[in-house]
């Protein structure tokens, strides 16, 4: 029951001997996800913790482990170069949790994609999860739970909120991703919306957008055309100035576009129930299913 | 981060892209010399003195002039606009002082056009658009007359192709003035292609690009912002920054590693994650309070970083009570708490304060605060939060 990732993903972290990489690597290695291998330039052949073994690059790791999931956590300079190499040697999904990439190397990342296999989760994101098998990222493992709804998210804290809401609603969730807070990412609202409808087991799925862009507004004249699940969404900013950018770089209202009210109009003409408020996301999504 | 126009066209110049020749002035002397000097070089008396400042529609505003008698009347322009309180509609109502001039040649104009690069976040392409309709407001233009918008967007493999330059200038009739004019256009169109791509931009703007009257393109006006994410490969941008034109606490924030956006109301908000920093402000403005600002600790916070984030707000004189706002995930609960009680300790705290932990270590947190002598009032959640939050400011 959950789309993308599952209990046999093979999990390779790239940056596993940084700081945030360690720490979160353990992290996800706690909550029961498999880290088969991590990749650090120049301290190949090592073993992280005494057992995980470091290769120098992503295609050795991946002959020797076969890990069909890379974890991201490269520093901004070399991040999307990262990514790049997940996509040539064909590792099926790679979630990049970096903050601060540069906008023009992942316009650079997004056309090397191009015509390969390689899915994008984030950049700048908490990852994915699909609660009780495993979690790949740096949200909080606790505060899940294993159940129906499919969460997905432009901000990371934003989705623990509405996670949080559902379980203790007592109401789970089969995957949670945050697609990330950047301009030029991955997968989008629409391609992770595609993944829910086409889980039999999603029953329905709360969608978190921000102000800036017109991702929402495309999302829901999707929802319209070919969502056969009940969606309740919330969309944060509504209060903010335009022309300031709200800590994302990509959540910035511009020359008047990508405000939260056009957004939240969208999403209702498309049959969405939009929260009144953050913190009534997991009621909002509760009435959808009676 | 943002620069100014002469700045801009200094960049402009190390490109190739041709400019009118002009000189910044920071003083009303420096302006009067700039401007005969320009006139001696340039063999026509006209100068225009425009006015510096990081928002756009000076013009209107009246930080634009032009000056057809010779340098003393450059001069007494200068006086006029060096120090006053320019509103555009971009500034605000209380405008922004204008600190810096550039004195720039005059040209006879024939036709002002509009050139434009952004990132197309749909087609996660960069993006060029001409438009016939230059100098005036182009998010009126897209808004009202789109299809006088035209535009291309860039392989970034390829840069901007010769085609669709082309294609570009003869959109904007520029045929009309002769093949040259098109040349020329299309020479300018790929070498800010350039630019926007290897200076790390997130928009380059050029409002008016003008046809002279004998044919040539020139861009009149420059505007440049820069994608912050790039700063690590980009050492000179220090060296643009105008401290002047950007708020103190914003960039107080930015030195130690915080997100923040000053706002009007009297509710600050300390809270983590971009995302849960802008709900939090619409949720106290849903239950009739005002948010006085956003900040955001982000993930990687440390102790220091969270103290700096809870004095900036205590120290904030229009702040009437705080909402600690926490959902950990990387940010641990105990971080917080030990930054508000270091703050808390150094400043003293003397408004309200809400707190809601949530996440990652929540227990010890709470137990620090609890522990800490400071009169918090603990929130259940970030409903109970903003309505209790909003309940003190108000009283």
């Amino acid at each position: 029951m959950a789309i993308l990732v599952n209990k046999n993903t093979r999990v390779v972290v790239l940056g596993i001997t940084g700081g945030a990489g360690s720490f979160h690597a353990k992290q996800c290695m706690e909550y029961g996800t498999k880290i088969v291998a991590g990749v650090t330039p120049h301290r190949g052949g090592e073993k992280w913790e005494g057992k995980v073994p470091v290769f120098n690059t992503v295609g050795a790791a991946i002959k020797e482990t076969g890990a069909d999931c890379a974890l991201i956590f490269v520093p901004p300079p070399g991040a999307a170069d990262a990514i790049m190499e997940c996509a040539d040697v064909g590792v099926p999904l790679a979630v990049c949790i970096t903050e601060g990439i540069p906008t023009m190397d992942m316009i650079k990342a997004r056309r090397f994609l191009e015509g390969k296999s390689t899915r994008l989760i984030g950049p700048n994101c908490p990852g994915i999860i699909t609660p009780g098998e495993c979690k790949i990222g740096i949200m909080p493992g606790h505060v899940h739970k294993p159940g129906p709804i499919g969460v997905v998210s432009r901000s990371g804290t934003l989705t623990y909120e509405a996670v949080g809401q559902l379980t203790a609603l007592g109401i789970g969730q089969s995957t949670c991703i945050g697609i990330g807070g950047d301009p030029v990412g991955g997968m989008d609202f629409i391609d992770v919306l595609t993944e829910f409808n086409n889980d039999p087991k999603t029953e329905g799925v709360i969608m978190i957008g921000e102000i800036g862009g017109n991702a929402e507004e495309r999302a829901a004249a999707w929802i319209k055309a070919n969502m056969k699940k009940p969606v309740a969404a919330f969309i944060g900013g509504a209060t903010a100035p335009p022309g300031k950018r709200m800590g994302h770089a990509g959540a910035i209202i511009a020359g008047g576009k990508g405000t939260a009210k056009e957004k939240v109009a969208a999403l209702q003409a498309a049959g969405v129930a939009v929260a009144p408020t953050p913190a009534d996301m997991g009621e909002t999504l509760k009435k959808l299913l009676k | 981060m943002k620069i100014h126009e002469y700045q801009a066209k200094q960049i402009f110049a190390r490109y190739g892209l041709p400019i009118p020749k002009g000189y910044p002035a920071m003083t009303v002397d420096e302006a009067e010399q700039n401007a005969k000097r320009l006139i001696d070089e340039t063999g026509t008396p006209v100068v225009v003195v425009k006015a510096q400042i990081h928002a756009g529609g000076r013009g209107k505003g009246g930080g634009v002039k032009l000056a057809k008698n010779g340098p003393k009347e450059a001069r007494e322009l200068a006086e006029k606009i060096l120090g006053m309180q320019l509103v555009t509609h971009q500034t605000g109502p209380q405008g922004q002082k204008v600190r810096r001039l550039y004195i720039e040649q005059g040209l006879p104009i024939e036709r002002e056009l509009y050139l434009g690069m952004v990132v197309d976040r749909e087609k996660r392409r960069v993006a060029m658009m001409a438009s016939t309709e230059g100098g005036m407001e182009i998010e009126k233009v897209a808004a009202e007359t789109p299809e006088k918008i035209h535009t291309v967007h860039i392989d970034p493999a390829i840069g901007l192709a010769g085609f669709q330059a082309k294609h570009l200038a003869f959109a904007l009739d520029l045929q009309r003035h002769g093949k040259e004019t098109v040349n020329e256009f299309v020479k300018l169109a790929i070498k800010l292609a350039e630019l926007f791509v290897k200076e790390d931009c997130s928009l380059c703007e050029i409002n008016p690009l003008i046809v002279t009257k004998d044919g040539h393109v020139l861009a009149l006006d420059a505007k440049i912002n820069f994608d912050d994410n790039a700063d690590f490969r980009h050492k000179e941008w220090a060296e643009l920054r105008d401290v002047h034109e950007e708020d103190p606490v914003e960039l107080e924030a930015k030195a130690a590693g915080l997100s923040y956006v000053s706002l009007d109301g009297n509710i600050g908000c300390l809270v983590n994650g971009a995302g849960l920093a802008m709900s939090t402000m619409d949720i106290i403005k849903y239950f009739g309070g005002e948010p006085a600002n956003f900040l955001d600790v982000g993930g990687g916070a440390d102790e220091k970083a969270v103290t700096t984030a809870f004095r900036m707000i205590l120290s904030s004189p229009k702040v009437k009570a705080i909402f600690v706002n926490i959902f950990g995930g990387i940010m641990k609960c105990d971080v917080i708490a030990a930054g508000v009680i270091n703050a808390s300790k150094q400043v003293g705290l003397k408004v309200p304060l809400v707190v809601r932990l949530e996440g990652t270590n929540v227990e010890l947190g709470r137990k620090m605060l609890a522990e800490s002598g400071l009169r918090i009032e603990s929130a259940t959640s970030m409903k109970d939060g903003a309505q209790k939050v909003v309940a003190a400011a108000g009283k």
